[in-house]
């Protein structure tokens, strides 16, 4: 598709050559399997490849964290995840972690370091943000932002779950677009919907789906680009954007591909 | 005559503790029948938390005009207690305005401050009253949030009833004392006019001196006694977070909003499926002692910190209005959470109570009879319910808990839940998609 020769190394191929690669790019389920959030894989990996960072992916080895088995109650199924995870991870001996899933963030970085798995794990947003501060990442050669209106959905797993507010937004200036906040916005996000595996069930019965009430705040700042930086976040506000029929004028994008695109990649 | 009085304040002081003593003893022991957790960790960081939180009402000011008001009803609560003080040393020593010698011309100025404050208490109560019957702030009507209907609702109003009516008797009482001064009544030591209360004189000013004292002792006993019988009734009530929200800040989790706690019994029996831990020699203690439920179905399952958060809500609905079940016109309430696990628990208080302090089995749970499978099903684990409690009350805490015993105990789940459960067991995805095409994302970059 791309006259560009990508690299996506696996952490199997490295540890043939006896290599072991400076960060694991964690894709998860959704960054695998959903063809919407599988855009956003291959844009962060894009960029990992143009500042030529040294990085590999579990490929068909990686499985899903347990956050949604943990959330639904399910602690037996996520322990058993998570544990096959580690095991595999120190196999590698893993150190450092960059996920695009806030989700998948927050289980490897809060919740198996009591089941013995110790890694530093950082969240795609503070990563692209430490790129940019470091002027590797110089959000130029491709489209041009300037003056677009963009709107930041806070993921309630990076925000109120681990207090990482600004991080995105720094990534979001970086492109000179009119960055305009939703009421509800930070610490007092309003969620899209899709967490504590609400996004593998149908909502329980009331006036209203949660992601309708945030799409509507969103649309309701006249942005037309919604960004997000999470997965389940992306599906939620896409299905928003499609109920209220304005695929042809908003767009969600994630952090990712935003800055992708500005790179021109 | 002054003996009697002193005598019926003693016993009247000593009734009042009495009961408080009592129904404290009462909430403890309720508390503790939760399952035990370490929350002494970090003690600086604690008290500090306490302090800023609690004492320093932090977040209280992410509404300013709000947080203003009740601050100034806490600074009211808090100071005026010092008049309280020399009250009830009055009434026990038979003496009046004890303090005033000591303080000296200093005396007025802090009476008038006194008055200051309870002004400011009396007009905030009325603005407050207001906005639950009047304006009818969303979050605080029976109408919109079935959990508020009843006794809550009586409750919410009556504390505000209850401290209008011991602000106006405290300034009835100045005045009626300083109009005794004024006409060099015996008892009455000369302080002078006070801040607010000399405005009311003039109502007094024709009253005979046995009148006036009679009015005077009439509001001063009513106040101490008021007050006293209000201390009594805050242990029975939501506003009992006056006193719980010290501990309860002290005690809050230090950890990351988005982590769950871990259960380590289900760790070691994970370790020895995977073949990892081959008998239980190696078992830490902790995990030795699992307690024979997974997850928590009555109050007896969930933790100590969970019930003390129960006690300690004072029904404020922050948390429901910011909720996106509940915005969105689900049954969940985390508001209704706290009320609930704090209902079941006095249920249970009281059921000990009437079987000589042993809990006898009432067919009754907190899941189920008071919190049902909709509400909990409902939570998007969003933290925001977490996020806006002023006291760092945590009902995600109690949700997730009652989940793991709905799903590991009862095996009950939506059908789509246990369709992404064996979607993980069997493909280590939540969706049915083969693991072996969990690469093929890349294929479109090569």
């Amino acid at each position: 598709m791309s006259e560009t020769h990508y690299k996506v190394p696996t952490m199997a191929e490295m540890a043939a050559e006896g290599k072991s690669p400076e960060i694991l790019f964690w894709v998860g389920c959704a960054g695998s399997f959903d063809d919407r959030s599988k855009k956003i894989t291959v844009a962060f990996v894009k960029i990992l490849n143009k500042i030529g960072i040294d990085f590999a992916v579990l490929g068909t080895e990686e499985g899903c964290t347990g956050d949604p088995a943990r959330r639904a109650g399910n602690e037996f199924l996520f322990q058993m995840q998570a544990m096959a995870n580690i095991q595999m991870l120190d196999m590698y001996s893993v150190r450092k972690i960059v996920t695009a899933c806030p989700h998948c963030f927050n289980t490897l970085k809060n919740e198996y370091p009591e089941l013995g798995g110790n890694y530093e794990v950082i969240h795609h947003s503070v990563f692209l943000q430490q790129l940019i501060d470091e002027g590797r990442v110089k959000v130029q050669g491709g489209d041009n932002f300037k003056g677009r209106k963009i709107t930041f959905h806070d993921s309630c797993y990076l925000g109120r779950a681990n207090g990482i507010y600004e991080a995105p937004r720094t990534v979001l200036e970086a492109l000179d677009a009119d960055l305009v906040e939703m009421k509800r916005s930070r610490a007092k996000g309003l969620c899209c919907g899709a967490g504590g595996a609400q996004m593998f069930k149908d909502a329980e019965p009331g006036r209203k789906e949660v992601n309708i009430e945030r799409i509507e705040e969103a649309l309701g700042t006249g942005a037309d680009t919604i960004a997000v930086s999470c997965p389940f976040c992306m599906v939620m506000m896409t299905d928003g954007v499609k109920n209220k029929e304005k695929e042809d004028s908003v767009r969600v994008l994630d952090l990712a591909e935003l800055i992708a695109q500005a790179e021109g990649l | 005559m002054e003996y009697i009085q002193q005598i019926l304040f003693a016993v009247v002081l000593g009734a009042a503790i009495w009961l408080i003593a009592r129904r404290i003893g009462i909430i403890k022991k309720t508390i503790q029948l939760g399952r035990s957790e370490d929350r002494t960790d970090h003690p600086s960081e604690r008290l500090g938390m306490m302090l800023r939180v609690a004492f320093g009402q932090k977040k209280m000011f992410d509404r300013p005009l709000v947080g203003i008001m009740h601050f100034i009803l806490y600074a009211g609560f808090l100071l005026i207690n010092i008049e309280v003080l020399e009250i009830i040393l009055d009434g026990l020593s038979g003496q009046h305005r004890m303090f005033a010698p000591f303080f000296g011309s200093g005396y007025l100025y802090l009476l008038g401050f006194f008055e200051f404050l309870a002004v400011g208490v009396l007009a905030v109560c009325v603005i407050f009253l207001l906005r639950r019957d009047v304006v009818k702030v969303d979050r605080l009507q029976a109408s919109k949030h079935r959990e508020m209907k009843g006794w809550p609702k009586l409750d919410g109003n009556l504390i505000l009833i209850f401290e209008i009516v011991l602000m106006v008797a405290i300034l009835t009482m100045n005045a009626a004392d300083s109009v005794l001064q004024d006409i060099n009544s015996v008892h009455y030591t000369k302080a002078g006019d006070f801040l607010f209360s000399q405005f009311l004189k003039p109502l007094f000013s024709g009253w005979s001196e046995s009148s006036l004292i009679a009015l005077e002792r009439g509001a001063w006993w009513f106040h101490i006694v008021g007050i006293l019988g209000f201390a009594v009734y805050v242990t029975y009530s939501k506003h009992l977070h006056i006193a719980l929200a010290f501990p309860n800040t002290y005690f809050a989790r230090l950890i990351p909003k988005g982590e769950m706690n871990n259960m380590p019994e289900i760790t070691k029996e994970v370790k020895i499926m995977l073949g990892m831990e081959a008998d239980a020699a190696g078992t830490p203690p902790a995990a030795a002692e699992a307690p024979g439920r997974f997850g928590a179905k009555d109050v007896q399952d969930l933790s100590w910190k969970n019930l003390m958060d129960s006690y300690s809500c004072t029904e404020c609905g922050r948390c429901t209005a910011a909720c996106p079940a509940n915005i969105t016109g689900k049954k969940l309430s985390p508001r209704k959470i706290m009320m609930d696990t704090r209902d079941r628990l006095e249920d249970v208080g009281r059921n000990m109570q009437a079987n000589s302090g042993e809990f006898v089995d009432d067919g009754k749970s907190l899941l189920g009879d008071y919190i049902l499978e909709e509400e909990i099903l409902a939570c998007t684990t969003c933290n925001a319910c977490v996020q806006e409690c002023p006291i760092l009350i945590n009902p995600l805490d109690i949700i997730l808990q009652l989940r793991r015993f709905q799903i590991m105990e009862e095996a009950k789940a939506p059908a789509s839940w246990n369709g992404m459960f064996s979607n993980l067991e069997t493909s280590q995805a939540p969706w049915k998609f083969s693991p072996a095409d969990r690469f093929n994302w890349a294929d479109e970059l090569k």
